[in-house]
């Protein structure tokens, strides 16, 4: 499905505070994969999925979804075949518009025309069943400001936005991580649904090991603009946190010195993540 | 009586650069400075047109010139990444030059004798009042173009527009083409400003070259004072509130030059003083509140 050949991104090149970003990255997913990316903070992860999604172009390497070339294709176009959600839940949906409006603004661009009307009352219906399996109460609240919604439930419609039309690959950049533990699990419980049910491809940033290593079918982690770790089968399975993060010093030669990771309760479920 | 009149009709002609700045400053998000060159762009090429004997066409122009000059604001501010305030400058400013040339070298093109485009109406009914025929024929275009807005708003493109001016990182996530949402607003935005102009143009008989100054200001206050009077409201009745707020700002100002303490020289200090006052409504409002709230509390204790 999406085959990332040898990218390089370099930032401020040609200057003295030149950074690699990401170095001679190579990776490779499988129709219906679900990856989970880790890693400290800067090694790479958000500017993978910059790369991917196309937010800067690659200093060199391709990009290829579904066969198509994407290397060069300009970030909106993109956005046609890649679902994107943030961590902020404030970027994920207009705050001034209606839950319905926001919604049929994801709808509506990918299967209507332009200049056709963008909310039609079978409209409602369809997002009114979908809002209901998120079990919020939301269907109730379809004509309330965006704004009005707490961060769980922006994310929550957000998910729905993207995954409304079938994206061919989804990133989720810590999506969870603003939320309480509660709502954040239900997030969580929720995209792993909408994931399965429609067989999406995914990419998901955390920062839970336990949440990275129980989550999905495959687990890499990056290091330095490199894949230091590719984890999948019964290998990962197998892995410990404690294993995990032991193989992680070997790979990167260096302690995990981020914060949340190491405060994260690492033998208890997901939800304990402060 | 007549003074009702006349701001009904100055207003509704003006509610069309409020809707314009609506666009921009509502929507968009933007405050757009081209109004102040674009409004004298539609005059001037309504003007001129009525002069060669077409004043439907001098209508058209109008909005055509104001979407171009919309176009190249967008341009700018898109394309070439210029902050949008100084785009909007730049533009204006070059237009100074450009309705110079429309009105043919001249600074001021005086209509007296040409034909206008509400005259027909004089034929088809000869025993109305003149100036209530004028008054509807200007109705019949602000209610057609507030009627296409509200439609255009509710297009999927439409809400494109409006998302943008929201949230612009999250429409440029959901493959939408935010350049493309802004210039065309722009665009749309000063062809009602343009349009605006050239109504004006063609009813008080002249164009001038400096009728465009503090055009946006103008814009502003009708925008303002029609979301105080009818309360901050979501698309078609925001739109609705702008004409309303038009033509109360238009009353508030012939007022204000009727009772006499003031002399129409002070048409501009007035107009800043009541913009500035509306803008600080709800600041004002926020601290009442605040206040009441705060002895009230003090009180119980």
């Amino acid at each position: 499905m999406l085959d990332v050949q040898n990218i390089t991104k370099i930032f401020l090149k040609g200057t003295p505070n030149a950074h690699t970003a990401l170095d001679d990255l190579s990776l490779h997913l499988d129709d219906g994969d679900f990856v989970t990316v880790i890693g400290s903070n800067g090694a790479g992860k958000s500017t993978l999925f910059n790369a991917i999604a196309g937010t800067f172009f690659c200093d060199s390497g391709r990009i290829v979804l579904d066969g198509e070339n994407i290397t060069y294709q300009k970030e909106h176009l993109r956005a046609k075949s890649v679902g994107r959600i943030f961590q902020d839940p404030m970027k994920g949906t207009a705050p001034e518009l209606t839950v319905a409006e926001n919604l049929s603004l994801a709808y509506a661009k990918a299967t209507r025309n332009l200049f056709s009307f963008a909310l039609r009352k079978k409209d409602t219906e369809f997002f009114r069943t979908r809002l209901a399996a998120l079990d919020m109460g939301l269907e109730d609240r379809m004509h309330t400001k965006m704004g009005q919604l707490s961060g769980g439930q922006r994310q929550a419609v957000t998910l729905l936005m993207s995954t409304m039309v079938t994206p061919k690959l989804l990133l989720l950049d810590e999506h969870t991580a603003a939320l309480d533990p509660v709502t954040a699990q239900k997030v969580l419980d929720i995209t792993k649904t909408v994931v399965s049910e429609n067989r999406i491809t995914t990419m998901m940033i955390t920062h839970n090991i336990s949440q990275a290593l129980h989550t999905g079918n495959r687990t890499i982690m990056l290091s330095g603009g490199k894949i230091v770790l590719d984890l999948q089968g019964e290998a990962r399975e197998k892995l410990t946190i404690h294993a995990l993060m032991e193989l992680y010093r070997e790979k990167s030669g260096k302690l995990l010195d981020n914060d949340r990771m190491l405060l994260s309760d690492m033998e208890s479920p997901p939800t304990s993540e402060i | 009586m007549a003074m009702l009149t006349s701001a009904l009709l100055l207003g509704l002609q003006y509610a069309l650069l409020a809707l314009g700045v609506y666009i921009t400053f509502r929507v968009l998000n933007i405050p757009d400075l081209t109004v102040d060159g674009s409004f004298v762009f539609g005059a001037a090429a309504s003007a001129a047109l009525c002069v060669a004997g077409h004043p439907f066409f001098g209508l058209l122009a109008a909005i055509g010139s104001g979407a171009a000059a919309g176009l190249v604001t967008g341009l700018l501010q898109t394309k070439a990444r210029i902050h949008p305030i100084l785009a909007g400058i730049l533009t204006m400013n070059g237009l100074y030059t450009v309705n110079l040339a429309v009105m043919d070298g001249k600074p001021n093109l005086s209509l007296i004798g040409k034909p206008r485009f509400y005259e027909f109406l004089y034929t088809l009914f000869p025993d109305a009042n003149k100036d209530a025929l004028k008054t509807a024929a200007v109705a019949v275009i602000c209610a057609v173009v507030v009627a296409l807005l509200i439609l255009f708003f509710r297009t999927v493109f439409g809400l494109c527009i409006r998302a943008t001016g929201d949230n612009e990182d999250m429409v440029r996530a959901s493959s939408i083409n935010t350049n493309a949402a802004k210039i065309t607003a722009l665009a749309l935005a000063n062809a009602l400003v343009a349009l605006s102009g050239g109504l004006i143009a063609q009813t008080g008989g002249f164009a001038d070259v400096n009728a465009g100054g503090g055009m946006i200001v103008v814009g502003l206050a009708s925008v303002i004072i029609g979301e105080v009077v009818c309360g901050k409201r979501r698309l078609a009745g925001a739109l609705v509130s702008a004409v309303v707020g038009s033509v109360i700002y238009r009353l508030i100002i012939a007022l204000a030059l009727e009772s006499a303490v003031f002399s129409a020289n002070a048409l501009k200090l007035i107009s800043a003083v009541i913009v500035g006052i509306t803008l600080s409504v709800p600041a004002i409002r926020t601290a009442l509140a605040q206040n009441r709230q705060k002895r009230e509390a003090l009180r119980d204790a």
